[in-house]
């Protein structure tokens, strides 16, 4: 069960017909201490690179991007009372919400670990 | 690099660095935003105990010449005649207009003045000054001064570890300025800060501050803490921050600082008006202003950030938000903004609008925490 990544630091895991999504551990480093996440309505669709979340720390707020198109199907309601997890466990407990992709194979085009790996090398 | 981009430094930079703070551009500076420990716990140690924070970056403009008291007065609606040696005072540089070109501390040290502006404003306010009465005072940028600020409820019995006498300390109160020896350093202390807590800023050459700062960072009650501490504390504190809560466009009754303008000075004092903008601003402490800056609570989670903006409950515009954020002591989002002076009460129920959605957010009375300043 590989996880894809996005350029903009979400990441993407299949989980049977759905996918699980959330920010990367850099993501979450580079945003400081998470004390509010804003997560789509179950039932909203939404396509991919459409903001579809949005993490506060305390020093910023920053978008969430859709990996991939699809539909919401479940959010992490945990995150309302704890948002801490973002960045205790972003790619674990800090998953932001579920989507049913529209089209699977959609999962393919992201980032491979490899190459996400590559992106913040070329960060650093 | 074009070196005219290039941000300066502090003293202090390699500390930070070494310390491993995340660093930032600030006001033409690289200043620490926070340290590995995090803006949360930064902020919750100096309400707890002690921690340092590098303001060196801010500008301490040293004024001499005759009559200096009376002079500054002509620019600032404090009474700086009534201000005694060893005492410093909160004030407004103004212009025509009546806004505020920057806030700033006026301290008397007995045969001169020194002013301790913002680091963004510090050249601009010595170019100001000098033209306005450079042919009478002289005003000199100690940028061969650096500054820190040693805050929270454990900074007195820190300086007493370091060798302050424990009834200096004791007789010092709260906007008091004392040379002290700190770790064998001489050192100009005010009792005074910028996060609602009991604290110290200390003024040293640049080139004995790392030694201080080391010397404060020994003691096991005190961390260092960054910009972002710095912001949430002082926003708990209900203290404005210059650029954002207040500025050139906004007068000192609307920002709530009438406090400010010294009863000797308004109108029925003993020396009213004579300072920039005096009209406006007198007018202003009688009469109030059209609109007012509050403290305001949203009432979800969402932090409602700078530039949010605000309406009453049938989404007519009333103002918006100078600063806003997460308070780590209240564990809740805070703001401040300005409104229309109808809807300033403690109690009102306005709207914010956050990502296109109008969400309750609460005027309430500031501080958001208690001042615990030692008076």
């Amino acid at each position: 069960m590989s996880t894809k990544y996005t350029n903009d630091h979400e990441w993407a895991r299949q989980e049977g017909e759905l996918v699980v999504v959330g920010i990367t551990d850099y993501a979450q480093e580079q945003l400081g201490e998470v004390v509010f996440v804003e997560l789509p309505d179950v039932g909203r669709t939404v396509s991919a690179g459409e903001e579809a979340a949005v993490v506060e720390s305390v020093k910023a707020a920053g978008e969430v991007k859709a990996p991939l198109a699809g539909e919401v199907v479940e959010i992490n309601d945990a995150l309302a009372d704890n948002p801490e997890k973002v960045n205790e466990d972003p790619a674990g407990e800090g998953w932001f919400y579920k989507l049913r992709p529209e089209d699977p194979s959609a999962l393919d085009a992201l980032l491979d670990d490899d190459a996400y790996q590559a992106l913040l090398a070329s960060l650093a | 690099m074009n070196p005219q981009t290039e941000p300066a430094t502090t003293p202090l930079n390699a500390l930070h660095r070494r310390l491993g703070a995340k660093m930032v551009p600030f006001a033409g500076y690289e200043m620490p935003v926070s340290y590995p420990a995090g803006i949360l716990a930064e902020h919750r140690h100096t309400r707890e105990h002690a921690a340092l924070f590098d303001v060196s970056h801010m500008g301490q403009i040293e004024v001499r010449g005759d009559e200096t008291a009376a002079l500054l007065e002509s620019e600032l609606p404090v009474d700086l005649l009534g201000l005694a040696a060893g005492r410093q005072k909160y004030a407004l540089l103004l212009n025509d207009a009546g806004g505020v070109r920057d806030d700033l501390m006026a301290i008397n040290r007995g045969d001169h003045f020194l002013l301790v502006v913002n680091a963004a404003c510090k050249h601009a306010d010595l170019e100001y000054l000098e033209q306005r009465l450079g042919d009478r005072l002289r005003f000199t940028l100690r940028d061969d001064l650096a500054l820190v600020a040693l805050q929270g409820p454990e900074s007195a019995s820190v300086l007493e570890s370091l060798g302050a006498s424990p009834e200096v300390l004791a007789a010092m109160k709260f906007l008091h300025v004392a040379d002290l020896r700190l770790d064998g350093m001489n050192c100009v202390v005010s009792r005074s800060g910028y996060t609602g807590e009991d604290g110290f800023e200390i003024s040293v050459p640049a080139n004995t501050v790392l030694q201080l700062a080391e010397s404060l960072l020994d003691h096991p009650a005190v961390e260092p803490a960054g910009l972002g501490a710095r912001d949430s504390l002082r926003l708990e504190a209900g203290l404005c921050l210059y650029g954002q809560d207040l500025d050139t466009g906004t007068s000192p009754v609307e920002a709530g600082l009438t406090w400010a303008i010294s009863p000797a000075r308004r109108a029925g004092g003993e020396r009213p008006g004579g300072f920039p903008g005096a009209e406006r601003i007198l007018a202003e402490v009688s009469n109030g202003a059209d609109r007012r800056l509050v403290g305001l609570l949203p009432q979800g989670r969402a932090p409602m950030r700078a530039g949010t903006p605000l309406a009453d409950n049938q989404g007519n515009p009333l103002g918006a938000i100078t600063s806003g954020g997460f308070g780590p002591s209240i564990d809740r989002p805070l703001s401040m903004g300005y409104v229309a002076a109808s809807h300033a009460v403690p109690g009102t129920e306005l709207s914010g609008e956050v990502r296109g959605r109008a969400l309750p957010v609460r005027v309430v009375d500031m501080p958001f925490v208690p001042r615990r300043y030692a008076r």
